[in-house]
């Protein structure tokens, strides 16, 4: 099978994925920031677990940017394990004879939730650069729906790392009786500069490609690998860390002895990095990139609340508990302690865990049992206080 | 690590004497911060036998793991540095337990904790105790003792302070002392003294503060 075939049959794929899906905003639409309504519009979701009869253990795990609503177990279309499939399960962090697990992909995203590569009714074709440009605020309002659509009036626990813990401060900023405990990992606040600036070099890789024809190459019958190859490539070093590169390819060259004096990937991290790039376009879109990469730049929760982050707090009956890791230089330690000094401000009951972990900013989604060890605590904690029954 | 059973806890009274003493002072029900609060004996003991509404500031990253993992609301954080995130009044009682002598600011601190709570529990070893003044005036070192094993260049306490320092501290700063205990070796209370007495027979000290 050669890669244009491949992705079309990713496309076919898609449209067959397992799991729920549910058409959402069919009476009220879903208000977007940018000023567009969007309705009625397809959530695709998994669950894990089953929803107790108070049905007060609901978790909702937010993913991150390239994630999916496919938590644990085999992915289908990668065949991997899912994203936090170590920390999804009977036993595990987030015990599913315990809990009930909802994960949902975001929209704009492209498994199965509306996005730019799905058709728009009105034309008939996909959406492409047509599709409005959404906002992390708009993510969480459309799982509201999906909640209530799930008939859940309060999540135990809304937790996520990354655009996913973006999710989950803004949740717990908008929807405070919505949610008992609020667990935002390696995340921020707001996306800095320096984050957009990485978003930036991503997406112009994208467009830069021939092979995207202005975001309409689902009408060429094209998908511009090359562009969104690149664009994960320069983003994957960004989630590691030069200790966590160092000890995995050092300098070591890649199935040869010396150097070719030429540029194929001599080094092993070169040839890592091309693999990375090459097999996340077999799963990924590029315009949902574009789309969710921007959504994560227009991040900035105190913007709302006059530029004052505590008020986004203010009275908050949220438990939060807050989690870093040493390692991470794309959403540092110094950017959850300014969250937990606006939490502190408004005398909200948090909690603060900084993880050593030379990992990077990936550690989230990695083996880290200290990390475990705390969100395990910190969940069991928040149960005991809310008399959480098993279902 | 699995967090113990809510029972177990509830059973799990056998504190620290001096911790025990600093429990009795606060009501059921109360918000509690407790600053430095190390592995969260203290903080586990009021959140689960007090039902406080608790949290605790810890400086080591490895007490604060093992609080938070352990369910209870514990931040990473400095004493010097972070009370001034927290608005005044947000708790009923602000604790230092056995603390302050290691802070770089200790009147900051102070003022600090008066200001977001109402009352202020502070505990601290009294370098006027009568052994460390026999040892200071025998041996001309600063004083090595069971209470205070460590010498003076590694130790953490910094700022070491006699009852009557504090007492001192207090008035200058426009602190209320509400109640005065001078605890002996096993953190047990020594009966009543004089401010002389205790800061001879005291060998650590646990103050009731608020603000004048």
């Amino acid at each position: 099978m050669n890669k244009q075939d491949l992705a079309e049959s990713w496309a076919a794929k898609v449209q067959t994925l397992p799991g729920e899906r549910v058409e959402l905003g069919r009476g009220e639409p879903l208000r977007l920031d940018c000023g567009v309504e969007l309705g009625p519009f397809t959530m695709a979701y998994q669950t894990y677990g089953s929803l107790n009869s108070e049905r007060s253990n609901a978790i909702l795990a937010c993913h991150a940017l390239t994630g999916d609503q496919y938590l644990a177990g085999a992915h289908p279309i990668t065949g991997k394990p899912g994203w936090w499939d170590m920390m999804v399960g009977p036993g595990k962090p987030l015990d599913t004879e315990r809990y009930f697990v909802i994960c949902a992909n975001v929209p704009g995203g492209c498994m199965g939730s509306i996005g730019p590569r799905e058709i728009n009714p009105a034309t008939g074709e996909p959406w492409g650069l047509g599709f409005p440009v959404i906002t992390v605020a708009d993510m969480v309002r459309a799982q509201m729906l999906l909640l209530d659509h799930l008939g859940i009036e309060r999540l135990f626990c809304a937790l996520g790392g990354s655009m996913g813990g973006m999710q989950v401060l803004q949740l717990a900023a908008s929807y405070p009786e919505r949610i008992f405990a609020a667990v935002p990992i390696a995340a921020s606040a707001r996306h800095t500069a320096q984050n957009i600036a990485f978003h930036e070099v991503g997406r112009q890789a994208i467009v830069a490609d021939p092979n995207w024809f202005d975001g309409e190459y689902y009408r060429h019958g094209k998908v511009p690998r090359r562009g969104l190859a690149v664009a994960r490539m320069a983003a994957h070093i960004t989630y590691l860390s030069e200790a966590a590169l160092t000890r995995k390819f050092g300098r070591r060259l890649q199935d040869r002895s010396d150097v070719t004096y030429g540029f194929e990937a001599d080094f092993q991290v070169e040839s890592y990095l091309r693999h990375q790039g090459s097999s996340f376009v077999d799963r990924f879109d590029a315009n949902s990139y574009l789309y969710i990469t921007r959504a994560m730049d227009y991040f900035d929760l105190a913007a709302d609340y006059g530029g004052i982050l505590a008020s986004a707090f203010q009275d908050t009956p949220v438990r939060y508990c807050v989690i870093s890791f040493t390692g991470d230089w794309l959403f540092p330690t110094s950017e959850s302690r300014d969250l937990v000094r606006a939490l502190n401000a408004s005398a909200a009951d948090v909690s603060f865990v900084e993880i050593e972990s030379d990992k990077g900013h990936d550690a989230f989604l990695l083996e880290e049992p200290e990390f475990w060890g705390t969100l395990r605590g910190f969940l069991f904690g928040c149960g005991e206080q809310l008399g959480l029954t098993a279902p | 690590m699995k967090p113990r059973d809510l029972r177990v806890r509830r059973q799990a009274a056998k504190i620290r004497a001096d911790l025990l003493l600093i429990a009795d002072m606060v009501e059921p029900g109360a918000r509690v911060l407790d600053i430095g609060c190390g592995d969260g004996a203290l903080l586990e003991h009021l959140v689960f036998v007090k039902q406080v509404t608790g949290r605790g500031i810890e400086l080591s990253q490895e007490g604060v793991n093992a609080c938070v993992s352990q369910g209870l609301s514990v931040i990473q954080g400095d004493a010097d540095t972070d009370l001034t995130d927290y608005p005044a009044g947000a708790f009923d009682y602000a604790i230092l337990s056995q603390t302050l002598q290691a802070t770089h600011d200790p009147r900051h601190v102070l003022e600090q904790l008066v200001r977001i709570g109402r009352r202020a529990i502070v505990s601290f070893p009294n370098f006027g105790h009568w052994q460390s003044r026999l040892y200071l005036v025998f041996r001309g070192r600063r004083p090595v003792t069971d209470a205070l094993p460590a010498s003076w260049y590694e130790t953490p306490n910094i700022h070491f302070c006699t009852i009557r320092d504090f007492s001192v501290l207090c008035g200058e700063v426009g602190v209320t002392v509400e109640r005065a205990l001078s605890l002996d070796a096993r953190g047990r209370t020594a009966s009543q003294q004089s401010l002389r007495l205790a800061n001879l027979l005291g060998q650590s000290a646990l103050f009731l503060l608020r603000k004048t």
